[in-house]
């Protein structure tokens, strides 16, 4: 009974974990290198960046909304951040300006989808534009770079071991999976893409809340920003391009209805993993990267067969 | 009309049986139609005959089996049991195609037409006249559109988007589609709600038009006023059962409202008076363009107050007045003696208001979350402290409501759409006792759930009308509020037309003033 329960609430997670799982072990049999500590440290310090927008990404998708800004708002909160820190603002307050750009850019998505009725996809698409533009007007096009240790500390330091940016990465998702379960704001992120108008009629400010998940989105972009400006030591402009796709794809592999009211952000992290693994395991096969994205589009696509076939099964 | 006893209630009324008359040419008969869903019988035993050129009207309350009739007629629906025939032909009606096909078009309430199309293409979608093989032959398409709204007298271009016609117009564009289909039977599903007096005339004009044509006409209506003005002969039903065909010429109003309502008397509904308290809503001229006049009355607590009228009476649109869901242009809402300033759902709910919508699945839950969740849903505040909701203390109160309301599910966390109707219902209740609501509105309480539910729920309102809650009932079925109510209050085209204690009021009495007599 309990087994059945479990099974019913996590029993895609499960699914998704053991498609890792096989992935990895075809991958360690084809390439021994691959299940190394060095590699899969690396794998998630690649996939980290994407995760962590992705974690965000869960909640918009879940209210069956979609962000295609994330991408644009992490180029433009790196270089405002960057700017910043090398005009001289404590180290401290330029991380909280570069988290709090991508904040504004998400509350402004949220406000033109909640107050403004724009559709998600045509208030992100307008914010992925403007977004990029500001970032190559605010620095001329030019990266932005020259910093002190301590700032790159982010993204080469280490916590028993474990590069800063997968800790920050985890402490992310324990803290997304404890709001999205546990807090009002997930209870109606939830309840808000599972039917809007019931969630009106039961007296839920679903102006405020789609809002603050947009919000969230964008600050999550902020700090998906400052680790990769870490870790490149510059901050492009132009960085961030095509991130939106991977964490869509990300948050879809794991289970999230497009359709909303249904997703949890376990299920995306252990996409994010599944892009990462394939990605990283793919180059170290030799295959090219023109190769790799037919490979990645195609799982993508089973994955999602997969899942439907899952849910049509239960019915 | 094979019951005797009912026979010996209405001696009055001349039967007229349709075999003998040869002289008219019938175009259709349905004949021992039975149609059953899990658990209800839907129409039994249903015979029906439509003469050629006749504007044959089909009456009855929500719920007595007309729409089924006409979705069994039009293909939507698969009877279990009986015959139709067509020109003395049996037929097989399996998909609305085959309708189509037999030459039977029907003409919805809710148009259906694609408006960002123009009145052409929607008039020849899924048949279009094609030339060299695949290119659409859109100007024979155009005469043909043009020739035929011509002939209805309706003068648009028949280019242009049909969103950008009036409402008459559109449902000219239907007419039109059903000629160019050259049906021979036309089902018009409550044709004159959206219309205007004038275009009203218009339309019966082109009905006569029709019927000149030959074409049969089955036509759906409400409003007593206008069968007799454009009906040949009417049917009534009743709980699924023809309970006569009759001229119209050779019958009242009152025989049929009495045809239409009677019913077995039996102890449905336990009502159980409660003492009545202190004034707890009090509205008063409460305006809403389009949809609410002058509304003024108050509710007692222990009170249940019924709300009846017909389909587009304002009664939903009363209900989400008073609950801040939609907008009024004026008027004063007081509560527990306190004018409302602020007004929206949640200000509603934190002043003690709750509201059992309509339709449970699209407005009362989100089906994809748990029992639990839903029933915290409004209330999830008093279960969080600086954000952060305290589980157990939900898992608590969840857990008191299933067991106080018997609600059948395997768990806290079982997905409510897994549901059945009635638990479904009980859940949406929960949601508002869990509140602490002084008010509740239940708007269509039984809607769709079965007979043991419904005991169950009027049960729960004794209770909570017991414990000083003040109960506003709006309902379609008229046994269920003469059966529950204390008081009743009818509205009509957005007006109260009526008011009457429970010992006062009849069906008959309702349905007159619903209808605006």
């Amino acid at each position: 009974m309990k087994t059945r329960y479990l099974l019913s609430v996590y029993g895609r997670q499960f699914g998704t974990l053991f498609g890792l799982i096989a992935l990895s072990i075809i991958l360690w049999i084809l390439t021994p290198h691959f299940m190394t500590v060095s590699n899969l440290l690396n794998v998630a310090q690649q996939t980290a960046i994407v995760a962590i927008i992705a974690a965000g990404m869960t909640f918009v998708i879940i209210t069956a909304g979609i962000d295609l800004s994330v991408g644009s708002v992490l180029a433009f909160s790196g270089v405002v951040m960057a700017t910043l820190l090398l005009r001289g603002l404590p180290l401290g307050l330029a991380l909280l300006a570069g988290v709090g750009t991508g904040l504004a850019c998400g509350l402004i998505n949220g406000l033109l989808i909640s107050v403004g009725r724009l559709p998600p996809f045509i208030a992100t698409l307008g914010m992925m534009s403007v977004a990029r533009g500001a970032a190559l007007v605010f620095t001329e096009g030019r990266p932005v770079s020259g910093f002190s240790d301590t700032f790159r500390q982010i993204a080469v330091g280490e916590v028993l071991r474990i590069p800063a940016p997968v800790v920050i990465m985890l402490a992310v998702y324990l803290v997304a999976h404890f709001v999205l379960t546990r807090t009002k704001l997930g209870r109606y992120t939830y309840a808000i893409g599972g039917n809007e108008e019931a969630s009106i009629l039961s007296g839920v400010n679903v102006r405020l809340y789609r809002t603050l998940v947009y919000g969230l989105c964008g600050g999550l972009s902020g700090l998906a920003a400052i680790i990769l400006t870490a870790r490149l030591n510059s901050a492009q402009p132009i960085a961030g391009i095509m991130y939106e796709l991977d964490a869509i794809a990300a948050v879809v592999i794991g289970g999230t209805s497009l359709i909303g009211g249904e997703g949890t952000v376990f299920g995306t992290l252990i996409g994010a993993l599944i892009m990462g693994v394939l990605r990283n395991g793919l180059t170290l096969l030799g295959v090219s990267s023109f190769v790799q994205q037919i490979v990645i589009g195609s799982v993508i696509i089973v994955a999602v067969l997969f899942d439907m076939a899952w849910k049509t099964n239960r019915k | 009309m094979a019951d005797p006893e009912e026979a010996q209630f209405f001696p009055p009324i001349p039967v007229t049986d349709s075999p003998s008359n040869n002289k008219f040419e019938l175009v259709l008969r349905m004949q021992h139609i039975r149609k059953t869903f899990p658990g209800v019988v839907a129409l039994d035993d249903v015979s029906f005959e439509l003469r050629k050129g006749e504007v044959h009207v089909l009456l009855g309350e929500n719920g007595a089996g007309k729409s089924t009739l006409m979705k069994i007629l039009s293909g939507a629906y698969q009877k279990s049991e009986g015959k139709i025939l067509i020109d003395d032909q049996e037929v097989d009606i399996r998909s609305p195609r085959d309708a189509q096909e037999l030459g039977i078009s029907i003409i919805y309430q809710e148009l259906n037409l694609v408006p960002h199309l123009s009145a052409t293409a929607n008039i020849f979608l899924g048949r279009e006249p094609v030339r060299y093989g695949g290119l659409l032959d859109r100007r024979a398409m155009n005469q043909e559109a043009r020739q035929i709204l011509g002939g209805l007298g309706i003068d648009v271009d028949v280019r242009s988007p049909v969103s950008d016609l009036s409402v008459a117009q559109q449902q000219m564009v239907e007419v039109a589609k059903a000629i160019s289909l050259d049906s021979k039977i036309l089902i018009m599903d409550e044709p004159t709600s959206a219309l205007t007096e004038r275009e009203i005339k218009e339309l019966f004009s082109r009905i006569r038009k029709l019927k000149a044509a030959g074409v049969s006409i089955i036509y759906i209506s409400h409003r007593m006023e206008e069968l007799f003005e454009i009906g040949d002969r009417v049917t009534v039903l009743r709980d699924g059962k023809n309970v006569g065909s009759h001229e119209l010429s050779e019958i009242t109003t009152a025989d049929l409202i009495r045809l239409m309502v009677n019913r077995e008397l039996t102890n449905q509904f336990p009502k159980v008076r409660a003492p009545q308290g202190s004034e707890v809503l009090k509205v008063e001229n409460l305006n809403r363009r389009g949809s609410l006049t002058n509304i003024s009355f108050v509710l007692h607590r222990g009170e249940v107050l019924g709300i009846a009228g017909l389909l587009g009476s304002g009664r939903t649109e009363l209900a989400r007045a008073l609950f801040g869901a939609d907008n009024i242009d004026s008027g004063k809402i007081y509560f527990k003696g306190k004018l409302q300033q602020t007004r929206s759902p949640r200000s509603a709910i934190n002043s003690g208001i709750g509201f059992l919508t309509e339709d449970r699945k699209k407005q009362g839950l989100v089906l994809v979350l748990s029992v639990r969740d839903n029933v915290c849903l409004p209330s999830v505040d008093k279960f969080s402290r600086y954000g952060i909701v305290k589980g157990d203390e939900e898992n608590n109160a969840a857990g008191k409501y299933i067991k106080e309301l018997r609600i059948k599910t395997p768990s806290l966390n079982q997905k409510v759409t897994y549901l059945s109707g009635g638990n479904q219902q009980k859940v949406v209740l929960s949601k508002w006792l869990c509140c602490q609501a002084d008010v509740l509105i239940f708007d269509e309480p039984t809607r769709g759930i079965d007979v043991g539910s419904k005991a169950e729920i009027y049960e729960l309102m004794n209770q909570l009308t017991a414990s000083g809650v003040g109960v506003i009932m709006i309902s379609s079925e008229l046994p269920e509020l003469l059966g529950m109510s204390d008081r009743i209050l009818v509205m009509h085209q957005g007006r109260i037309s009526g008011e009457f204690t429970s010992e006062e009021a009849t069906q008959e009495k309702l349905l007159h003033c619903a209808l605006g007599e």
